[in-house]
């Protein structure tokens, strides 16, 4: 495979011929946004965070499909790309239910994470405020479609990682939906091998793990009643 | 099959034709008017009248004043009728001999039809589409022949290159170029898909052409094939066009009987398979890479280019992908030679364009005319102008294109000077206004088809038109101020520029030359208050407004 030398962001570097602008720039220690991208999975070119203007006439090509190429002048951080990704950025916390102070991803959130890196930090667009449904009937997951940025990594991780391909989407536009199986409840899936990969490819807390989230803790005072009982009346076995 | 097993067919088929032939138009618009009932009334007619052998009543494909259907032509004298019911069909057939017609007359060489051109449409409403012998007496498959066993495919590639032909999808790119990139891609197969997911709003191009000459698309995605070196074609088709589908289906068939597709077309080491497929009622399988996904079984999604189809197409092999009309314009180019093809048209738009004229105007139907014809030419010499009242605009390119107003009507419709004035060729819907529409509610349809049509994969289209629709309708409802003008604008520009696919980058073009032409009519709805409308929070006690302690 040939190297090839391009410029990203006035930084000359080199990358191999197959390498994508995302991994050259971030090999070079140069950082671009993403949130539906995992390294190692297929490339899926949704979330449009990590556009560029590259090439000719700054066009604005996504980093992480397009493949570098020889001569190549990418630039990674103009004010129109932070004004776009800031927008982008508004339109997902516009379209679902995100509520960060009651969030299991609270801390852990790449869409948070992302947001506070672009700096934004309020809406200029309307909450459209969805009805969307959370599903628990998994005995060790759930999925909170109000918090699902429809980027598929759940769909991808399943299928590529552990060849289950229990995700997949359905619907289309504003009714995107991700679901399991021929959109049964989760728990009822046959294919669903609990295997927990599409919950570590979550961007966010759509797929989080039982018994961790808000108001699921379980303080086990009964506990506490058998201990008194037990010592007080000496009454080990109930 | 050799030549003259060709001209064999032919001469049998016009030494079959009686002296007379009323033609019925069964295409899916005169259809809905009961045209099948107006044919078997002419057939019926006629063989009671005994002038069986000398009058036949054929079903034949789209004769373009589509609004006065069921239309009916009379061949030779060219005697056109309008409106024909089928109580009205016997007295067509007693017409032939000078009795009262019961139908309205049109006039052939008026305004309409004078001033067309015939290149894709020339066979359309006089070969009988379900059957290939009548094709072939229109000196149907010449073409083909004439490329496979006279030229080589880079003579063929050639050949489309001089035309000068662009493709009719829309966007306009150089069809030549295309073929010689996939013609030139390595791969151990190669393919050839037809276009034929016509979605636009008010656009029904391609639906008449294959209604009415399904053949012609099928030579010349054969001769497109052989240039390629491609083995095997589909057409994709949408589910909403049954009709077509019908058609299509039974003329594979009949060219395949014929040895004019399948293996050895010809006699020719060339073998060319077409096979259809059935769109499911999604507007973004137009898109190319989304249309491939769908072929191919898949969610019907558009993934990002490059790689383009050209070079990584359907299961990865080299794949040339052409609009249907694109295919119906490649046999004549072939049998009359580029050089007659680049006589028609402009110096950087060759050859004609079929539009789909509709809305207010006189006459609405199937229009082909030359590139870099005046707009005006179109809705007011062909179309007639509105009816009572002045033109307001034009729309030309469904969803992707824009409002051109009633002072640029002298702009020729070619692929640069529609782009320069912020609207699109596309695949040739073209819908007038007039006073009665308000601009910005029809921007506001615009977008709410591309939201309900947006597949969701990227984030700008799936959510941004959810946005600019709303934006859009609360400009409507007059609930606006000059903040929401100014979202408004910057969300429309980066959807346009961060979408994914075509559908995405397109969806503001509505909306955006609306604003350009027809700014006042958004300004003339915002709010005139200066003041912010934030909403009202007020505190309630058991239901009723908490009291404000001093």
């Amino acid at each position: 495979m040939t190297a090839v030398t391009l410029t990203i962001d006035g930084k000359l570097v080199t990358a191999r011929a197959d390498e994508t602008i995302l991994q050259a720039a971030r090999a070079n220690g140069i950082p671009i946004p993403t949130l539906c991208h995992v390294d190692g999975l297929s490339a899926h070119g949704g979330c449009r965070l990590c556009l560029v203007e590259a090439g000719p006439g700054g066009r604005l090509q996504p980093a992480c499909v397009i493949k570098v190429a020889e001569g190549q002048d990418v630039r990674t951080d103009t004010a129109k790309l932070r004004e776009y990704r800031k927008l982008i950025l508004e339109l997902l916390f516009a379209e679902g239910n995100h509520v960060c102070a009651v969030c299991v991803a609270n801390g852990n959130c790449e869409l948070q994470d992302a947001a506070a890196a672009a700096g934004m930090d309020h809406l200029t667009l309307d909450y459209t405020h969805p009805r969307r449904e959370v599903d628990l009937s998994h005995d060790r997951f759930g999925v909170d479609h109000n918090r699902c940025i429809l980027c598929t990594r759940c769909v991808r991780a399943c299928d590529e990682l552990e060849g289950a391909h229990t995700w997949d989407m359905s619907g289309r536009g504003a009714n995107s939906k991700v679901i399991t199986d021929l959109n049964q409840p989760w728990g009822e899936s046959a294919t669903c091998t609990s295997c927990g990969k599409c919950f570590m490819a979550c961007p966010t807390g759509a797929i989080f793990r039982k018994g961790a989230t808000v108001a699921e803790m379980d303080h086990g005072r009964a506990k506490l009643d058998f201990l008194i009982t037990a010592r007080g009346r000496k009454q080990w076995n109930v | 099959m050799e030549l003259a097993d060709l001209a064999a067919i032919a001469e049998k088929e016009r030494a079959a034709r009686p002296p007379v032939e009323v033609r019925c138009c069964t295409a899916a618009g005169c259809a809905s008017a009961q045209a099948d009932k107006v044919l078997d009334g002419l057939k019926k007619a006629a063989a009671d009248a005994g002038l069986d052998g000398k009058v036949r009543a054929v079903s034949v494909g789209c004769l373009r004043l589509c609004s006065r259907g069921p239309l009916v032509q009379v061949d030779p004298d060219g005697t056109l009728y309008a409106n024909v019911t089928p109580e009205a069909a016997p007295s067509v057939i007693a017409g032939l001999a000078g009795g009262p017609v019961a139908a309205e007359r049109l006039d052939p060489a008026g305004p309409f039809f004078a001033g067309q051109a015939s290149v894709v449409l020339e066979n359309s409403g006089r070969v009988e589409p379900e059957r290939v012998e009548s094709y072939i007496a229109a000196d149907g498959y010449k073409a083909l022949y004439k490329a496979v066993r006279e030229m080589t495919p880079a003579e063929v590639v050639e050949a489309v290159t001089r035309s000068g032909l662009r493709g009719r999808g829309g966007a306009g790119y150089p069809t030549g170029v295309k073929w010689a990139t996939v013609a030139k891609n390595p791969g151990d197969r190669k393919y050839v898909v037809c276009n034929a997911d016509e979605g636009d709003p008010g656009a029904f191009m391609n639906r008449s052409v294959l209604e009415s000459d399904p053949h012609k698309v099928l030579e010349g995605m054969a001769i497109a094939g052989y240039a390629v070196g491609a083995n095997q074609g589909y057409v994709y088709v949408r589910g909403e066009y049954p009709l077509a589908i019908d058609r299509l289906t039974t003329a594979i068939k009949q060219a395949g009987k014929l040895g004019l597709l399948g293996t050895h077309v010809f006699g020719t080491p060339f073998d060319f398979r077409v096979d259809i497929r059935i769109g499911a009622g999604a507007f973004v399988c137009g898109e190319e890479t989304a249309l491939m996904a769908s072929i191919m079984g898949g969610r019907g999604t558009p993934t990002p280019r490059p790689p383009y189809p050209a070079e990584k197409g359907l299961w990865g092999m080299p794949t040339l992908l052409n609009n249907v009309e694109t295919f119906a314009n490649v046999p004549r180019i072939i049998r009359d030679g580029p050089e007659w093809f680049a006589g028609i048209g402009t110096e950087k738009s060759k050859g004609t364009k079929v539009f789909c004229l509709t809305g207010k105007v006189a006459n609405t139907g199937l229009v082909e005319v030359p590139l870099g014809t005046p707009l005006r030419t179109i809705v007011e010499g062909i179309g007639g102008g509105a009816q009572g009242g002045a033109i307001k605009a034009v729309q030309t390119g469904g969803p992707s294109g824009g409002c051109i107003p009633a002072e640029l009507l002298d702009t020729p419709v070619d692929y640069e000077s529609l782009g320069k004035i912020g609207s699109i060729m596309g695949s040739g819907g073209m819908i007038v206004m007039d006073g009665a529409s308000d601009m910005v509610d029809v921007a506001r349809y615009f977008m709410e088809f591309c939201m309900d049509e947006s597949c969701g994969k990227c984030v700008p289209c799936r959510a941004g038109t959810v946005q600019l629709h709303r934006l859009l309708t609360r400009i409507v409802d007059g609930a606006a101020g000059p903040d929401d003008m100014a979202r408004l604008e910057s969300l429309c520009h980066m959807v346009k520029d961060t979408s994914l696919c075509g559908l995405g980058q397109t969806a503001p073009n509505p909306t955006l030359s609306t604003l350009r032409y027809f700014r006042k009519e958004y300004e003339a709805k915002l709010r005139t208050d200066r003041r912010v409308h934030l909403p009202v929070y007020t505190p309630t006690v058991n239901g009723t407004p908490a009291r404000r302690t001093p």
